[in-house]
């Protein structure tokens, strides 16, 4: 291989991106071969029925049903086939597996927020283990973002008022880019970072604090994210009704997470199901009258206008701390 | 002027003789010039004015072109010209916010002030009635309005240059919550809500010509016109009218809606509890994913209809060129009509990564990747037509062959960007800007070439010079690929669209990258050069060209039929029409074409059924 200024094809670091580019590869062969097949007969047609050419053109018939079924028929087949095996990638990419880590991201004009619930948290920066699959959750302080590591082969808009997530798992360690896609205001081109995708060990290093590679770690541990929840669920007065020893009436948060929980349907009678995922103990924080438990009055007040972002999160991560332990209901 | 369309109006699709079609009462043109070119309702006249201002337009657009190309490649150095005039105290460095208005503007400019305006608005007034045999559109007065709505969104578009924080920089798609948040980029303080203003008017000027476009096609027809004589450029533009009658209220009541959240506080799009900017927090309540949703139900359409008007007058030009009937009418016809349908439902392509459900992501990339069997079927049968004919290699020719195979290639980028997967990575980076270019520069506007080289004669009675005109070919499209085909690959490598400044990435700051920027920042410059020959050409013929007869192509539509140019009333009786507009080479003919007012001789034979 010769020596190029820079590399022929992206680099690939995570488990989807061989996978992605393998679909492209396909498109590329299909569409360079179209290209060239209708290029070559303008050229072609241009040159040998040009005005005054001898070429025959006795049979030169002017419409024919076949053959108009033929180029619908084959580029039938050929979107078909492309869309059978586009889908199958695409919903990979959208499907986590079960053991998947999450990891928060806020987006702000113009930065990259990112919060790994064991405690350490970073800015334009995203340290990531290899061979271990990471999700991201991810929501926007004011205009819409977009998460994107090319080198990952992913990208997912970042809003405002919304959780939006993206799952690769990395495959090679290394240093890679880290940008802002969506159009996000006056310094958008500067919103980027690097992601930093290192060996497991190493990155469980990098989460104690620790230098890299030192062996031990730094004395003082940071507060993991559902510890630091812990303690703003009590500053922000929750404990006084979701609490285990609370007198007031409201649903207890354990175990909660994950499960189905009976809540009052629109018209105020009938009671349905919700599956207790992040989107709905995020609405419940911010804006609780959306969605309340049946059998419980509709007596929280809002909380949109008093947490921040960040606080939001480690609220929920709390949450959900406490919802993954086995048989509590 | 109403009576004499009730004259003109009876054109039932039979060829029972109208008695007194010879006979019609034709009022004279207005004798005050004011309202003979200012404020005229000949739909000639206001054809002229609608290309006029969208070719002014088009250097605007083509100018700020040039100047984001100057950045991608020098970044930050000083610009000529406009370093000086507006960033002396500053160093002569261009601020970064300045550059997102210049992309913004551009891509505006170009869509709803130039490419729209000149395909549907200046080629759709000028040939439907030409082309129907009719002796003006069925609402004169509203065509009037409604190209008198463009000088409205040209002042919005342009004052908001002026106000302070200066024009919008939310780009052309003007995503809330960057959008609607006065905060949050300085061209939302003021700019934004003059660019909605502006972006209204277009649409209500788009809105109001296709409705006269519509009405006219089905009412207005010559005797004998049945639909299926109609040629590829009346189809294409009655196509479009019925995308623009469904898809622009869509938008336009999403700016209104837009308009309504920065000026009176209502909160369509925004989100509970908003703050931006650190700026106080907003009640919200809204969703900023429903602009998107209402943005690319119109915009996505508006793809087509910058494309289908083009397909019909490529259809009429290729044909006319190769001296051979248009291969496959009727398919050709339906195809049309299918891209239209089908642009109805794949908005959501836009959108595959909003947060937008998987299984709806999948069903938009089927509907999305559907659209390339209608258009499997134009490409081919413009080959088909070309196969066997006789082709003469006029400017218009020539730019009518460079769009077939520049809208391949945009064609097929757009199954990269349909396909899901590969979109997850190439989206908002170069390679959509290179897509859009090879449809919007290699498709719709090599059409715009080709259409004014080949209506020129008619439009304005001169010929235009050939010899430059084939130079200009050349030269567009040598510069033309040299400008954007690099783009697909620097997009591949992340460089992302809507960047001022790539070079700050160590990836996108290798020699490659910063030598192909720079490339095809030359060529963008010769680009734009070039066109210093077709504007040449084109007002010079305008004054001193030799002056055209009434078919100097020899084709069979009906608007080579009168004089070059038309009398005010089009045709001094209304032409009957006996069989579509290919009937090239027919046999028993004498020369090589047979207008649509003349019979085909018994000797040709019956029609075959897939051409009429």
């Amino acid at each position: 291989m010769w020596d190029l200024p820079f590399p022929l094809f992206p680099e690939r670091a995570s488990t989807l991106a061989g996978r992605v580019d393998s679909v492209f590869f396909v498109l590329l062969a299909i569409t360079v071969f179209f290209t060239t097949l209708i290029g070559f007969l303008v050229i072609f047609f241009a040159i040998r029925y040009r005005k005054g050419s001898q070429a025959d053109r006795s049979n030169a018939f002017s419409s024919n049903l076949k053959l108009e079924l033929a180029w619908i028929g084959i580029p039938l087949v050929i979107v078909l086939g492309i869309f059978a095996i586009g889908t199958q990638v695409f919903f990979e990419m959208f499907n986590p597996p079960k053991d998947v880590t999450p990891i928060y991201v806020i987006g702000k004009q113009w930065m990259w927020k990112v919060q790994h619930p064991q405690g350490r948290s970073e800015i334009n920066e995203i340290h990531l283990p290899t061979g271990r699959p990471v999700q991201l959750i991810m929501t926007s302080q004011d205009v819409i973002h977009s998460f994107y590591i090319p080198a990952f082969r992913m990208k997912q808009d970042v809003l405002p008022g919304r959780l939006t997530s993206e799952w690769f798992e990395p495959s090679k360690p290394g240093r890679y880019h880290l940008f802002c896609a969506e159009y996000c205001g006056t310094e958008h081109s500067k919103m980027g970072g690097w992601a930093v995708v290192m060996e497991p060990a190493d990155y469980e290093q990098w989460l104690k604090g620790g230098p890299v590679g030192s062996g031990g770690g730094s004395s003082d541990a940071v507060p993991t994210m559902a510890s630091t929840g812990a303690r703003l669920f009590e500053k922000y007065h929750c404990t006084g009704c979701h609490g285990a020893n609370s007198e007031f009436r409201a649903p207890k948060l354990d175990g909660v997470y994950g499960n189905q929980v009976p809540v009052m349907a629109a018209n105020g009678k009938d009671i349905e199901f919700v599956t207790a995922n992040d989107t709905y103990i995020r609405d419940s924080i911010l804006l609780p009258k959306s969605k309340v438990v049946a059998g419980f009055d509709p007596v929280m007040p809002p909380y949109k206008d008093v947490l921040k972002e960040e606080e939001l999160l480690q609220i929920m991560e709390y949450i959900k701390s406490i919802g993954r332990k086995e048989g509590v209901r | 002027m109403s009576h004499e369309h009730a004259d003109a109006g009876h054109t039932s699709g039979t060829e029972a003789a109208h008695h007194g079609h010879g006979h019609d009462h034709i009022h004279p043109r207005p004798w005050n010039p004011l309202f003979r070119y200012v404020f005229s309702t000949d739909h000639k006249i206001i054809a002229i004015q609608f290309l006029f201002s969208g070719l002014i337009f088009f250097v605007v657009g083509g100018l700020m072109a040039m100047a984001i190309r100057w950045q991608l490649a020098w970044p930050w150095s000083p610009m000529p010209v406009l370093s000086k005039a507006l960033w002396s105290s500053q160093g002569y460095r261009m601020p970064p916010e300045f550059y997102n208005k210049l992309f913004t503007m551009h891509g505006s400019v170009m869509i709803f002030l130039v490419v729209i305006p000149i395909l549907a608005g200046a080629f759709g007034n000028f040939t439907i009635p030409l082309m129907i045999g009719a002796r003006d559109m069925a609402f004169p007065r509203l065509n009037m309005i409604s190209y008198w709505c463009m000088p409205f969104a040209f002042v919005a578009m342009l004052n908001s240059f002026i106000v302070e924080g200066g024009t919008a920089e939310a780009g052309w798609t003007s995503y809330p919550t960057l959008a609607n948040s006065p905060w949050s980029t300085p061209g939302s303080f003021n700019g934004q809500t003059w660019w909605l203003i502006g972006v209204l008017f277009a649409g209500v000027s788009s809105l109001l010509g296709s409705i006269n476009y519509l009405t006219t096609i089905l009412m207005l027809r010559a005797p004998g016109m049945k639909m299926f004589r109609l040629p590829m450029t009346v189809w294409g533009m009655f196509i479009t009218s019925i995308l623009q009658a469904f898809a622009l209220p869509v938008l336009t009541s999403a700016l209104v809606m837009q308009l309504l959240d920065r000026t009176a506080g209502t909160n369509f799009f925004t989100p509970a509890g908003l703050s931006v900017a650190n700026g106080p927090a907003a009640i919200g309540g809204g969703q900023p994913l429903l602009w998107q949703h209402l943005f690319w139900f119109y915009s996505h359409p508006a793809v087509y209809i910058m494309i289908l008007p083009a397909m019909g007058m490529m259809s009429d030009i290729i044909s006319t060129f190769s001296r051979k009937p248009l291969f496959g009418y009727k398919p050709m016809v339906i195809a049309i009509g299918a891209i239209a349908g089908l642009g109805f439902i794949v908005w959501g392509h836009h959108m595959f990564q909003s947060g937008m459900n998987p299984a709806l992501g999948a069903t938009f990339m089927l509907s999305t990747m559907l659209i390339a069997l209608p258009s499997a079927i134009k490409v081919f049968n413009w080959l088909g037509t070309m196969w066997g004919g006789r082709i003469q290699f006029t400017s218009a020719m020539l730019n009518a062959m460079g769009f077939v195979s520049m809208f391949i290639i945009g064609g097929l980028s757009g199954i990269f960007l349909a396909a899901t997967p590969v979109d997850m990575h190439v989206h908002d980076t170069y390679f959509i800007v290179a897509h859009i270019h090879y449809v919007l520069f290699g498709g719709s506007t090599f059409a715009i070439f080709a259409a004014i080289y080949y209506w020129f004669p008619k439009m304005f009675g001169r010929m235009m010079d050939e010899r430059l005109g084939k130079v200009h070919f050349a030269l567009t499209f040598l510069t033309f690929n040299g400008t954007f085909f690099l783009m697909h690959i620097v997009g591949l490598h992340g460089m992302l669209r809507r960047t001022a400044d790539p070079t700050i990435y160590p990836l996108l700051n290798g020699p490659g990258v910063v030598g192909m920027n720079q490339f095809m920042t030359l060529s963008a410059f010769g680009l734009g050069l070039t066109q210093i020959l077709f504007a040449a050409n084109f007002l010079y013929s305008l004054v001193l060209g030799p002056k055209a007869a009434d078919n100097p192509w020899k084709a069979n539509t009906l608007e080579w039929g009168t004089t070059s140019p038309p009398p005010y009333y089009n045709f001094q009786t209304i032409p009957t029409v006996y069989h579509p507009a290919y009937e090239f080479s027919v046999p028993g003919v004498v020369g090589d074409f047979l207008p649509q007012t003349e019979p085909r001789p018994p000797i040709a034979g019956p029609m075959d059924p897939i051409m009429a």
